[in-house]
C-alpha cells in the first residue's frame, strides 16, 4: 500500500506543481494519473522515487516514509521501483543488454560496474525479461537502432530487472503511434497482472486510461481533481480536468 | 527598426564618423607599435640574404655522395713583374690541369683560365689564392668551373686588388660525386629527433588523457551540481582525506622499506607478483559481493572493511614487488637480447616509476577511503543524532576542518615565502581557519546540506583555467629547471598542459549529454559511479576520441618547437642550425616536422571517422 500524504513540490522557479495531494495506491493497482499538459503528472511520479525531491508530505510504503530516508535507504528502495519514460532514456550507445543489465545496477556491488561484470544468474534473467517483450533477438544491437516500440521495450525489460513491487511510468507511449500504443501497454497490464506489480502511468489519451487502468486520479496545476474509476470521468468532471473548452475526443 | 529611424540622423553619423576616427587611430598606433617597415624589405642587402635562406630552405641538407677532389692550381702574377713571368715548373700530378692566359695582369684584368683533362661533368669553386703558398686555404671569388663532357672548360676570371711581387695561384678543386648517395650526418641526426619528438607526443598524450578523465568529471556543473552533504560529512571527508594520504604514505614507506631486500630477490618478487593477487582476489570476492540485496550488519561490514584494509596493505607489496621483478629483469633481457634491448630498458625504467610512485598511488587511495569512510559517518551521524547535538558535532568538526585546511594553505605560503615565523603562518591561518568553520557551522542549519560539490567545480574551474593559460612552452622552461634538459622535460610540460585543456575540453562535453539516461539508471538504485560509468561514458566515448586526437596533433607540433626552450625533440636541432646560420641542415629539419604533421594529421582524421 503506497500512501500519499499532503504531498506538496515547489519548484525553486517558484512554481507550484504539487499542491497538497493525496490518495492512496492498494498493491497490485493499474493506476492511472492524467491531467492537462504542466499539471505536475511527472513531478507526481518523480516525487515518489525521489527523483525530484517533494517540499513537504508524505509518501507512506508499508508504512515507511519514503520522503525521511537517508539517501543510501532511498537508493535501496529505488530498487523495488521500476520506472519507464516517455523518451525511454536508453544510453544509446549501448548494447541492447547492457542497457537492460543496468536495471540491476542497484543490486550489484559498485567495484564490479567499473569492469562491466555481471553474474551470469542476471544476465541469464536479462535474456529471459527481452525474450519476455519479445526483442531477445535484438540483444547485442545498439539501442539506438531499433524503432521507438522496440526502445520501449527494452526499457520496460531494464525495469523488470529490477524485480520491482511498482512501476511507475511517464507517459510511456505518448511518442509512440497507436498501435504500439496498445502493445506496450499490453505489456504493463501483463507486468500488473501475472506480477502483481502497482502500476503508476501517466496518460494523454482517455480511451486508453478506459482500456487499462483500474483507477484514475487526475491533476490540475497541481491538485487533485479527480478520484476514482475511469468510468466514473463523466462530461463535467472531464471539463473540470481539461478545462471548459475541452472537446470529448474518442 | 522603426525606432532606431526615429533617431536624428546627425547622431547615427558622427558616432559612425568617430568609430571610424577611431578604428585608424588604433591601427596607427599598432603600426607604429609593430613597427612596420616595408622599406627594410626592399633593402638590397635583406634580399640577398633572403634569397641565400630561400634557395637553402628549398636544398635540405639529407643525401649526400662521397666525392672524389682533384685540385689544381697555376701561377699568376699580379702586376705583371719587371723582369717577365717566369717559366712555369709543371704541375708534375697526372689528371687535369689547368692554365691561365696571360699569366700575369692588373687588378681588375680579366684573364682566362682553361682546365682540360678533368673529370667530364664535374663541378668545383675556382678562386684567386693570396699570397705565394698554393695550399693557402683562403680563396677569392665566387666562380664555379663547370667541365664539359670532354672534361674540358674555359672561363674568364676578374683579377682581384691583391698585388704582390711573388707568385700567386689561381686554383680550382673539382669534385665529382661517386658511388650512390647517402644520408648526411644532419639526416640521421633529424631522424633519431623526429622519432624522439613523435613518442614525447605520444607520452605526453597518453599520460594527459589518462589524468584529465577523472579530473574532468569533476570539472562538469551538471555532475557536480547535485553533489551536496551535511557540514559535519564535509568536515571529516576533509580530515579523512587528509590523514588518509598522510597515513596511507606512511604506510606505503615503511611496507617499501622493510620489504626492500625481498622483492630485489627475482624468484621471490615474481612468486609475489603471481601469489598476491590470487589471494587478493579471493579475499576480494568475499568481501565484496557482486550483490548486495540487504545492507549488511555493522559486524560484518567492520570485518569486511579490515579485510580489504588488508589486501589493499598487500597490494602495496605487490606493486612494490611488481616494481622490483621489472628492475630486475629488464637489464637481465636486455643483456640476453641485445636487439630489443630497449623492452628490457623500458621494463627496467617502468619499474624505477612504480616504486616512485607506490607510496603516491598508495596516498591517493587512502586519501579516498578513509575520507569517504569519514564522510559516511558524518553523514550517518547528522541523520540520527537529534539536532542539537548535530550543531556541536558540526561546530566542532567544521572548526578542526577549517583550522587544518588553512594551516596547511599556511604552511604552503610558508614554504613558498619563507617568512620563518610559526606564529603568522601556522597558528594565525589556523585560527582564523577555525573560526571560519566555526561560524560557518553555527549559520547553518543543523541537518541542511552545503553544495560542496559545486563549490568543488569552482575551485577546479579556477585551477584549470589558470593552468591552460599558461603556454606549454613555458611549463617547459620550468620543467627543464626540474628535471633537466632533455625530451623528459618537454613530455612533462606537453603532459601537463594536456591535462589542463583536456579536463576543460572533456568537462564541456559532459555538461552537454543527454540527462534522460542518467535519471533513468538513478531511477533503478544505482549510485554515483554506476550512473558515471553506465550512463555518462558510452555517451562521452565519441567526443573523447575526437578531443584526445586534435589534443595529439597539438602535442606533435608543440614537441617539435618545445626543444627551442630545451625541452628536447626535433626543435633543439632545429634551433642548433638556424643559430648556426645552416639553413639547408634546417631545412630538413623542417621538412620532417611538416611530413610528420601532415601524416599524423591523416591517421588521426582516419581514426576520427571511424570511431565518432
Ligand atoms: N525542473 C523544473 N524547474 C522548475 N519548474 C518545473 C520543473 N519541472 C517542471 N516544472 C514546472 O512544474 C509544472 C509541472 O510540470 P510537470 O512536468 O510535472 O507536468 P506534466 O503534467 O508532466 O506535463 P507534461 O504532460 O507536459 O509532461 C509545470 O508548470 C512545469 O513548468
Ligand atoms: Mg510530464
Amino acid at each position: 500500500m503506497l500512501q500519499i500524504r499532503n504531498l506538496t513540490k515547489v519548484y525553486d522557479s517558484g512554481v507550484v506543481a504539487l499542491d497538497d495531494v493525496s490518495f492512496d495506491i492498494p498493491d497490485g493497482q493499474f493506476l492511472a494519473v492524467i491531467g492537462l499538459s504542466g499539471s505536475g503528472k511527472s513531478t507526481l511520479l518523480r516525487c515518489i522515487n525521489r527523483l525530484i525531491e517533494p517540499t513537504s508530505g508524505q509518501i507512506l510504503w508499508d508504512g515507511v516514509d519514503l520522503v525521511s530516508l537517508s539517501p543510501e535507504e532511498m537508493r535501496r528502495m529505488r530498487r523495488k521501483i521500476g520506472m519507464i519514460f516517455q523518451h525511454f532514456n536508453l544510453v544509446n550507445r549501448s548494447r541492447v543488454l547492457t542497457n537492460v543489465l543496468a536495471g540491476r545496477l542497484g543490486y550489484i556491488n559498485p567495484a564490479f560496474s567499473l569492469i562491466n561484470h555481471f553474474p551470469k544468474e542476471d544476465v541469464e534473467n536479462a535474456i529471459r525479461q527481452l525474450e519476455r517483450v519479445g526483442i531477445a533477438d535484438k540483444a547485442n544491437v545498439r539501442a539506438d537502432e531499433l524503432s521507438g516500440g522496440q526502445q520501449q521495450r527494452v526499457g520496460i525489460a531494464r525495469a523488470l530487472m529490477q524485480d520491482p513491487s511498482i512501476l511507475l511510468a511517464d507517459e510511456p507511449v505518448a511518442s509512440l503511434d497507436p498501435v504500439l500504443a496498445h502493445s506496450i501497454m499490453k505489456y504493463l497490464e501483463l507486468i500488473n497482472q501475472e506480477d502483481k506489480v502497482t502500476v503508476i502511468c501517466s496518460l494523454h489519451f482517455l480511451d486508453l486510461v478506459h482500456r487499462y487502468a483500474d483507477h484514475v486520479v487526475a491533476l490540475n496545476q497541481g491538485k487533485l481533481v479527480f478520484e476514482g474509476e475511469p468510468k466514473k470521468i463523466d462530461d463535467a468532471k472531464f471539463k473540470e480536468i481539461y478545462g471548459k473548452d475541452a472537446e470529448r475526443v474518442g | 527598426m522603426d525606432k532606431d529611424n526615429r533617431k536624428p540622423n546627425i547622431w547615427k553619423s558622427l558616432t559612425l564618423g568617430l568609430a571610424v576616427l577611431l578604428g585608424i587611430v588604433v591601427y596607427a598606433y599598432g603600426a607604429e607599435v609593430t613597427r612596420v617597415n616595408l622599406g627594410e624589405l626592399q633593402s638590397e642587402r635583406r634580399q640577398e640574404s633572403m634569397v641565400r635562406v630561400l634557395r637553402a630552405l628549398f636544398r635540405p641538407d639529407l643525401l649526400e655522395y662521397d666525392q672524389v677532389l682533384e685540385p689544381r692550381v697555376t701561377p699568376i702574377y699580379v702586376p705583371c713583374p719587371a723582369g717577365g713571368v717566369p717559366e712555369d715548373l709543371g704541375d708534375p700530378r697526372s689528371g687535369g690541369y689547368i692554365t691561365v692566359t696571360p699569366a700575369c695582369g692588373s687588378p681588375g684584368d680579366v684573364v682566362r683560365v682553361e682546365g682540360f683533362n678533368f673529370m667530364p661533368n664535374a663541378e668545383g669553386p675556382l678562386r684567386f689564392v693570396p699570397g705565394s703558398d698554393p695550399e693557402n686555404p683562403v680563396g677569392l671569388g665566387q666562380l664555379f668551373a663547370n667541365t664539359d663532357a670532354q672534361g674540358n672548360f674555359s672561363m674568364d676570371f676578374t683579377l682581384p686588388n691583391r698585388e704582390s711581387e711573388d707568385v700567386q695561384y689561381i686554383r680550382v678543386i673539382m669534385r665529382q660525386n661517386e658511388g650512390a648517395p647517402y644520408f648526411t650526418q644532419n639526416a640521421k641526426d633529424t631522424w633519431d629527433r623526429i622519432v624522439e619528438t613523435v613518442f614525447m607526443a605520444l607520452l605526453a598524450t597518453t599520460i594527459g588523457t589518462v589524468l584529465a578523465v577523472p579530473i574532468s568529471f569533476t570539472a562538469a556543473r551538471n555532475l557536480m551540481k547535485p553533489v551536496r552533504s551535511p557540514i559535519a560529512s564535509i568536515a571529516l571527508n576533509v580530515i579523512g582525506w587528509l590523514a588518509g594520504i598522510y597515513l596511507a604514505y606512511q604506510v606505503a614507506a615503511w611496507i617499501g622499506g622493510f620489504t626492500q631486500q625481498y622483492v630485489s630477490v627475482l624468484p621471490i618478487a615474481l612468486a609475489s607478483v603471481v601469489v598476491v593477487p590470487i589471494i587478493a582476489n579471493f579475499a576480494f570476492r568475499w568481501a565484496v559481493p557482486v550483490e548486495d540485496a540487504e545492507p549488511p550488519t555493522r559486524a560484518l561490514q567492520i570485518v569486511r572493511n579490515l579485510v580489504l584494509l588488508g589486501i589493499a596493505a598487500l597490494g602495496i607489496y605487490a606493486l612494490y614487488a611488481l616494481a622490483g621483478a621489472m628492475s630486475t629483469l629488464g637489464p637481465q633481457l636486455a643483456r640476453q637480447f641485445s636487439g630489443v634491448a630497449f623492452m628490457g630498458n623500458f621494463l627496467f625504467r617502468l619499474g624505477g616509476i612504480l616504486d616512485l610512485l607506490v607510496p603516491t598511488i598508495a596516498a591517493l587511495m587512502g586519501g579516498g577511503a578513509l575520507g569517504g569512510l569519514l564522510a559516511r559517518v558524518g553523514q550517518q551521524a547528522t541523520e540520527r543524532l537529534p539536532e542539537a547535538a548535530v550543531k556541536t558535532m558540526n561546530i566542532v568538526l567544521a572548526g578542526l576542518a577549517g583550522a587544518v585546511l588553512a594551516a596547511l594553505f599556511g604552511a604552503f605560503a610558508e614554504w613558498v615565502y619563507q617568512f620563518g615565523n610559526p606564529v603568522a603562518t601556522l597558528w594565525w591561518p589556523a585560527i582564523i581557519g577555525a573560526a571560519a568553520g566555526v561560524l560557518l557551522a553555527v549559520l547553518t542549519q543543523p541537518k541542511a546540506t552545503l553544495g560542496v560539490g559545486i563549490a568543488l567545480y569552482y575551485v577546479i574551474r579556477t585551477i584549470l583555467n589558470a593552468l591552460r593559460s599558461i603556454e606549454a612552452l613555458v611549463m617547459a622552461i620550468v620543467f627543464v629547471i626540474a628535471v633537466g634538459i632533455g625530451p623528459f622535460a618537454g613530455m612533462l610540460a606537453l603532459g601537463l598542459h594536456t591535462i589542463v585543456s583536456l579536463a576543460k575540453l572533456y568537462s564541456e562535453q559532459v555538461e552537454s549529454i543527454s540527462s534522460g539516461p542518467m535519471e533513468a539508471l538513478q531511477a533503478t538504485g544505482a549510485n554515483s559511479l554506476q550512473t558515471i560509468v553506465y550512463a555518462v561514458v558510452p555517451q562521452i566515448i565519441p567526443p573523447y576520441i575526437a578531443y584526445t586526437l586534435y589534443r595529439w596533433d597539438i602535442n606533435v607540433r608543440m614537441s617539435t618547437i618545445i626543444g627551442f626552450v630545451g625541452g628536447g625533440g626535433i626543435g633543439f636541432l632545429l634551433q642548433q642550425n638556424i643559430n648556426l646560420l645552416n639553413y639547408r641542415g634546417a631545412s630538413t629539419q623542417m621538412v620532417a616536422i611538416a611530413v610528420v604533421v601532415a601524416t599524423l594529421d591523416y591517421i588521426s582524421s582516419v581514426v576520427r571517422e571511424r570511431y565518432t
